[in-house]
């Protein structure tokens, strides 16, 4: 039993790196907003399924022009990642401002049901513009980066398999670390990052010291939902086929992770993204050699969930998380 | 217009007319054009009306339970839309169970559940499972399928096990923060239904995503309930029951408990509350009028299988809440009548009309337009029209008003006290 899951382990890490690189920028745009409002953005997992769509419309355009063979494959993929973020957030600073603004002071209730309200729009507009166009709501782009690439494992210790990778997979982690390292950036080294932790620290007293709060928090929505939405356009280059529904369980997931990382906590959120995509991967390739062929691969999302319910009772502030305490 | 109301709401026996004549010619346009889905409506707004009136509670209840339990099924059953128009209300009246369950959880201990149909699945399948042949697959002793009798018995029995699962959910939930509460239990209701999906291996249990099929109709005295106009009865008197325990919990002690908890959690602990015991106890109950709902929904069905447990369900009753007002008991039942009616009648009487249209040319509608697709649209919208406009809902919850004076010299005077009291449980 062992022996095979050391064998498959090469390529069940390959796997959950890339799919924990998407579970990580997703769960940044959470854990961002969360830092700074308190608030879960149930149309987060939206927004990143709206980035999918974005996106593959906009390689399905390019390709239609003719302009994906006539120009560096690379190119239009930073060109489509690029536009996609710009819509995405723009897309995020809107529902900030129509949805959650007028509601700061209300109760958290309410907050979180216009955040489904939306989310439930966003679905729908989605399925409704892609059916009108294509007749079908499930999406197919154009494959792009599908070469395959082998590494030899194998000859790293007798023990392994070897692992074969689409050479998206590199694209996607190459992306993904570029921009989780530029976030990081962003936010502790210039002067809009430390407005936004001021704001995130006490919003009152940051308002004090001349913070343009409304800013700061579109601000906010913004970069989360462009991060979310180009990491849309990543899942739907690694994982070909996009549907409007995709954005739910793998908000949920994300979420999931941020919780992990220690909710508010940006590098939290990064690392938490990861562990849980090795983690769901592992489980989906071994669950069923483990419990004897009980549990089947389809388990993976209750795995996943267990892990929320695991750090909710064991330990609720998550792994880099602080402990809050609430004062009256 | 306003003075014509304000006459109106001085003069009792106006009212008794207008009411009187409202329900005449409803029923009356009902029995006469029976494939009038809007004569069917207006008949069940006659409720809403009386909801209006100013008779006494006893008056209220008993012209009710009248309309429904006479004068709607008579009139209905004059032609072949009859079943239809009795499944309709039959949906109409589970659909209320289970949002009055839900307004308990959100409406009045402030907890958002995203998966609250996963306690409506639990009950479903605790019959379906026995009432099926599908028992035999894993229970040691005892034959099955269990007659339609034990229908009554499991009513109990749906109840009991969502409240088991519950309070599981909630231990390890409610400890922390309020907002994870939302987004474990959004999990929790997909989770229910992967499991409910996947356990036809390694023992087959659920019979996975084929679904239970033919779930022993219940049975009372030898008659069995087969038809949507003999189950309506069921359903009618399981509603009125509801009504009646939300109605005295609201009021209770634990139901001011779960007020406080939802004005202020700090606060509310700060007077003696239990904080975990109180929203466990919320969940639970809850929890437990859904599983019921579920066992009913199974048993007229009688089919069962994971598709009609999906997160469209779980918003769907949030809708219900929310839209009638979080708190209020005929907010909810208004709230929950009219998406049901919505979902079931409208929109499909929409979608029939523009494909008539489309057909003869009229207009061209393309197919992804089409109303009964656009529920996800239409709730959304609601949810976040009535957040941001209205947050208390159609008919808002009203705490009842009490008399200082009235109370200290009902002190004295402990019958009268009691009576008050009384019209205040039912004011609300």
């Amino acid at each position: 039993m062992i022996e095979h899951v050391l064998q498959t382990l090469p390529q069940v890490v390959i796997d959950g790196l890339a799919l924990g690189a998407v579970y990580a920028i997703v769960a940044l745009g959470y854990t961002m907003v969360y830092g700074i409002l308190e608030l879960i953005n149930f149309a987060h997992g939206e927004i990143f399924m709206t980035g999918a769509f974005v996106g593959t419309a906009l390689f399905l355009s390019f390709s239609a022009f003719g302009w994906l063979s006539s120009m560096p494959m690379l190119l239009s993929l930073l060109l489509v990642l690029v536009a996609t973020s710009i819509v995405t957030g723009l897309l995020g600073m809107g529902i900030e401002r129509v949805a959650y603004r007028p509601l700061r002071s209300a109760p958290k209730l309410i907050t979180l049901i216009t955040a489904i309200g939306i989310s439930f729009l966003l679905q729908d507009f989605v399925r409704f513009i892609t059916e009108l166009k294509k007749g079908n709501y499930i999406l197919t782009g154009p494959s792009l980066f599908t070469g395959q690439v082998s590494i030899s494992a194998s000859s790293i210790w007798s023990g392994f398999h070897d692992a074969s990778v689409k050479s998206s997979f590199f694209i996607v982690l190459v992306t993904a670390v570029v921009m989780m390292v530029t976030l990081d950036f962003f936010v502790n080294k210039t002067k809009w990052g430390m407005a936004m932790r001021a704001v995130a620290q006490d919003r009152e007293t940051a308002a004090l010291m001349s913070v343009n709060v409304n800013k700061v928090i579109a601000l906010t929505f913004f970069i989360g939902s462009a991060l979310g939405g180009a990491t849309g356009v990543l899942f739907a280059i690694q994982y070909g086929t996009i549907d409007p529904y995709i954005g739910f369980i793998l908000g949920l997931k994300a979420f999931t992770a941020a919780v992990l990382g220690g909710i508010g906590n940006i590098r939290g959120a990064m690392f938490g993204g990861i562990v849980l995509g090795l983690l769901e991967m592992f489980a989906a390739a071994n669950l069923p050699i483990i419990s004897n062929g009980i549990l089947g691969a389809e388990y993976k999302d209750v795995f996943a969930f267990s892990i929320l319910i695991m750090v909710l009772i064991f330990k609720p502030e998550g792994l880099f998380g602080k402990v809050s305490i609430e004062k009256v | 217009m306003k003075k014509w109301l304000n006459v109106l709401e001085q003069n009792k026996r106006l009212q008794a007319i207008v009411i009187a004549v409202y329900i005449v010619v409803t029923f009356i346009s009902l029995y006469l054009a029976q494939k009038s889905v809007v004569a069917f409506l207006l008949l069940l707004s006659s409720l809403l009306l009386l909801h209006f009136t100013t008779f006494s509670h006893r008056v209220k209840w008993v012209i009710g339970i009248v309309v429904l339990s006479v004068l709607l099924p008579l009139a209905a059953s004059q032609g072949e839309a009859y079943q239809s128009y009795m499944e309709v209300a039959t949906l109409v009246g589970i659909y209320i169970a289970m949002a009055l369950g839900l307004n308990i959880v959100v409406g009045l201990a402030g907890l958002l559940d995203l998966g609250f149909v996963a306690f409506f699945a639990i009950g479903a399948y605790t019959y379906g499972i026995f009432a099926t042949t599908q028992a035999n697959n894993f229970m040691p002793f005892g034959q099955y399928p269990l007659s339609g009798e034990s229908f009554w018995v499991f009513l109990i029995i749906g109840c009991i096990v969502a409240a088991i699962f519950g309070i599981l959910l909630g231990i390890p939930v409610l400890r922390v923060k309020g907002d994870y509460l939302a987004i474990v239990t959004l999990g929790f209701g997909e989770i229910i239904r992967i499991i409910f999906n996947n356990l036809d291996k390694p023992i087959n249990i659920t019979n996975g995503a084929m679904g239970l099929a033919s779930v022993q109709p219940p049975k009372l005295f030898g008659l069995e309930f087969m038809y949507p106009s003999q189950f309506y009865y069921v359903v009618l008197v399981i509603l009125l029951l509801t009504i009646f325990v939300v109605r005295r919990l609201e009021y209770s002690k634990i139901g001011r408990a779960w007020k406080a908890v939802r004005e202020n959690e700090i606060a509310a602990q700060a007077m003696g509350i239990p904080l975990v015991r109180t929203k466990l106890m919320a969940f639970a109950v809850g929890a437990s009028f859904s599983g019921m709902m579920g066992v009913v929904f199974a048993a007229k069905q009688t089919f069962v299988d994971p598709t009609s447990f999906t997160l469209l369900e779980s918003i769907t009753i949030l809708v219900m809440v929310i839209l009638g007002g979080m708190g209020s008991v005929p907010g909810v039942i208004l709230g929950a009548a009219l998406v049901t009616i919505l979902n079931l009648q409208v929109l499909t009487e929409l979608t029939n009309w523009l494909n008539q249209l489309s057909l003869s040319g009229v207009v061209s509608i393309p197919d992804a337009l089409s109303p009964a697709k656009m529920q996800r649209f239409i709730f959304g919208v609601i949810l976040i029209l009535f957040a941001l406009y209205r947050p208390q809902g159609l008919l808002p919850a009203k705490n009842p008003r009490f008399d200082e004076k009235e109370l200290k010299s009902g002190a004295t005077n402990m019958v009268d006290g009691k009576e008050g009291a009384k019209d205040v449980y039912f004011n609300g």
